[in-house]
């Protein structure tokens, strides 16, 4: 197993930029999470570990090797596609024995290595039947086996259940987390799902543009989004954002919403401008005696929560408070933030301004 | 009411099979035609109004195989017994067995020809439509809309200057000529039928084989050509199909030692008049490869016309 370093890596493809300039590192045993909407580049830069696709500049190294430049076959590592790739012509068993058959492993070792992993995966039944004719489960976990058999240095996922049902997925994902768990093989995922990054996820890459918007663990990232694209993507509903103009001055614990005084972690950067004060649904309390005020427009209940939507004069605020509270629609309401909770973010760069809260997270530079 | 959109009629079912029986009488009965004027004598063979039931004999197919000469009478009856069956199907008609015919010599060069263009297509044919597909080729579309357009005529009105280059280049009447002149005929349709089989392959199967440590060459032949196989043998029978029934080339361009049988079977010349029979008896003999091959591979065959309508 093995630790990869990403080192300002980049990808055109003609004029088109798919990944400029990304730096991160993942950390041997890690189950690391790449996640981002479809075109982000999250899956550009993981064929680029892989060697499927070689980067227009950077580097990548694989346990402290420069393999940026090598093709697929000589970085050991293993890759499981969306739509699993099992070969057709083949069974269950050859599926898996191929990739050790390439070292020159001999046919009576791959299959007792093959017999063993099957094992491992529960899908010993199955070994001798083709690959045609299983359940989407099934092939998942063939195409995991098929990946683990060889041992590589590191498996690269690419939406591995994305191709799965609903129900189904949710069943797989604990399955793969468990797996990664008992054989601490560093992982990269790939994902479009923010619950299924931050579900399995030990370390989370957010990208946007081709770009790396943030990147750390599940809980900081989504309690103290470096962005708004990153507040935006991760949580359902998404953080709030309450849009206002005015100023917010360095070393300020509170700012201006029209008449209303908010309380904030004390700013360690100023700005004075268009900025946007984020806010987790979870955060918003319904409370008749604060001073920011809306009119509540709607209501959706989810079982022991429920999402009521308000309308304020700095835009729409979605809070998420018990089920067995009485809330009704077309009344005026006043709505009390978490001090401890907020960020506060430049709304033409959408960049989060740093504060007491979340200058850790987001570091000094 | 119940009422189906997939399930036809009864009455759109009786359509149907009279409609496809009746095409089937049509395009089989000049076949039988053929294979029946085999068995025929010379004089059946051109009887009016036509013989649907006639006494059947083997003298067109051993005339088919044999050179002969005109004996009297007298002679033929000073030689000994006959010691073959078809020696005395020969003496029958008053003639004696000369030699073995060339036929034989032909249909051989027809087999080489034919299934060595097509083998010869196949190989390039699959080479060229892998990187038309994979590859990022400069100018690709116009590559390929070029190499279509070698089909936009008929191949026959380039027959004089093809009949010129096979000359300076010593390739006239020759086994290697008439290969590479069918080859390049089908290589075109080749590569752009071969180009929509391969793309159907996802390209996801290649790049497993490539993690699993396999060379991109070894990727093509374990992982890429099973899953073409039904493309490459679709696109075989219609090579082969062509190489095996040229008729205007191999007329043109082999005269003695690659002469093909499609020139060859209108030139068999009985004694005394066209020899119907043996034409007809080596016409039937000549559509047995083919046949044989097409069912072979009928399976793939079927799968490759419909290939790519339905995705699985």
């Amino acid at each position: 197993m093995a630790q990869i370093k990403i080192e300002n890596l980049r990808k055109d493809f003609g004029a088109f930029t798919a990944v400029q300039s990304s730096t991160f590192t993942v950390e041997d045993g890690e189950f690391f999470m790449l996640l981002g909407p479809s075109g982000c580049g999250k899956t550009t830069t993981l064929r680029m570990m892989a060697g499927l696709e070689l980067p227009t500049s950077g580097r990548i190294y694989i346990d402290g090797e420069e393999v940026g430049q090598k093709p697929a076959s000589q970085r050991d590592i293993a890759f499981v596609f969306q739509m699993f790739a099992l070969y057709p012509h083949m069974n269950v068993g050859k599926n898996m024995s191929y990739p050790l058959l390439s070292q020159g492993m001999s046919r009576i070792d791959a299959n007792a290595r093959v017999a063993e992993v099957a094992r491992l995966l529960g899908i010993s039944h199955i070994l001798t039947k083709p690959v045609g004719g299983l359940s989407g489960g099934d092939r998942q976990r063939v195409a995991l086996g098929r990946a683990i058999v060889r041992n590589p240095k590191a498996f690269l996922m690419d939406e591995p259940l994305g191709a799965l049902d609903a129900e189904f997925r949710e069943h797989m994902a604990e399955e793969l987390r468990a797996l990664h768990d008992r054989m601490g093989a560093t992982t990269v995922y790939v994902t479009h799902d923010q619950l299924e990054a931050m579900q399995m996820g030990d370390k989370i890459v957010v990208m946007n543009h081709g770009v790396v918007e943030q990147f750390g663990v599940p809980q900081d990232i989504y309690d103290w989004p470096a962005s708004m694209f990153v507040a935006q993507f991760l949580g359902s509903p998404p953080m709030n954002f309450l849009r206002a103009h005015g100023l917010v001055g360095s070393g300020a614990d509170s700012l201006a919403l029209g008449e209303a005084r908010i309380t904030i972690p004390a700013q360690r950067e100023g700005l004075s401008g268009d900025f946007a004060l984020g806010v987790r649904p979870e955060h918003v309390r319904l409370n008749d005696s604060a001073s920011l005020r809306g009119e509540i427009i709607a209501t959706e209940y989810l079982g022991t929560t429920q999402i009521v939507t308000v309308r304020t004069s700095f835009g729409e605020v979605k809070a998420r408070v018990a089920s067995d509270q009485k809330v009704a629609v077309r009344t005026a309401t006043g709505l009390h933030l978490d001090a401890r909770n907020l960020s506060v973010f430049d709304a033409e760069t959408g960049r989060a301004l740093r504060s007491v809260a979340n200058q850790g997270v987001l570091g000094l530079g | 009411m119940s009422y189906s959109v997939s399930d036809p009629s009864r009455r759109t079912k009786w359509i149907a099979g009279i409609a496809v029986t009746l095409y089937a009488v049509i395009t089989i009965l000049p076949l039988l035609w053929i294979i029946a004027t085999g068995f025929k004598s010379p004089a059946d063979s051109i009887a009016y109004p036509p013989k649907i039931f006639f006494e059947p004999t083997l003298e067109g197919y051993v005339n088919l195989f044999t050179t002969r000469t005109r004996v009297n009478p007298e002679e033929m009856a000073a030689l000994p017994e006959a010691q073959t069956w078809y020696e005395q199907i020969v003496r029958d008609q008053g003639q004696i067995i000369a030699g073995p015919s060339r036929y034989g010599e032909r249909f051989l060069n027809s087999v080489i020809i034919g299934f060595g263009s097509t083998f010869l297509c196949m190989i390039l044919g699959t080479a060229a439509a892998y990187a038309f597909s994979r590859f990022r080729v400069p100018l690709k579309e116009d590559l390929l809309f070029f190499i279509l357009s070698t089909r936009m005529m008929p191949p026959i009105a380039v027959a004089i200057p093809i009949f010129l280059m096979f000359r300076n280049l010593g390739l006239n009447d020759t086994h290697l000529g008439m290969i590479l002149l069918y080859t390049a005929v089908n290589l075109s349709l080749s590569v752009w039928l071969l180009k929509g089989f391969i793309d159907e392959i996802p390209i996801e199967y290649e790049e497993a084989a490539l993690i699993d440590g396999y060379t991109r060459f070894q990727a093509f032949i374990k992982v890429v050509l099973p899953q073409a196989a039904t493309g490459i043998a679709s696109t075989a029978i219609f090579c082969l199909i062509f190489a095996w029934n040229e008729y205007a080339f191999a007329v043109l361009l082999t005269s003695g030692t690659a002469q093909t049988a499609p020139p060859f079977i209108p030139t068999i010349i009985g004694v005394g008049g066209k020899d119907w029979p043996a034409v007809a008896a080596g016409a039937s003999i000549f559509l047995i490869p083919v046949m044989v091959f097409t069912i072979l591979l009928r399976k793939h065959l079927l799968r490759g016309i419909t290939f790519g309508a339905v995705r699985k």
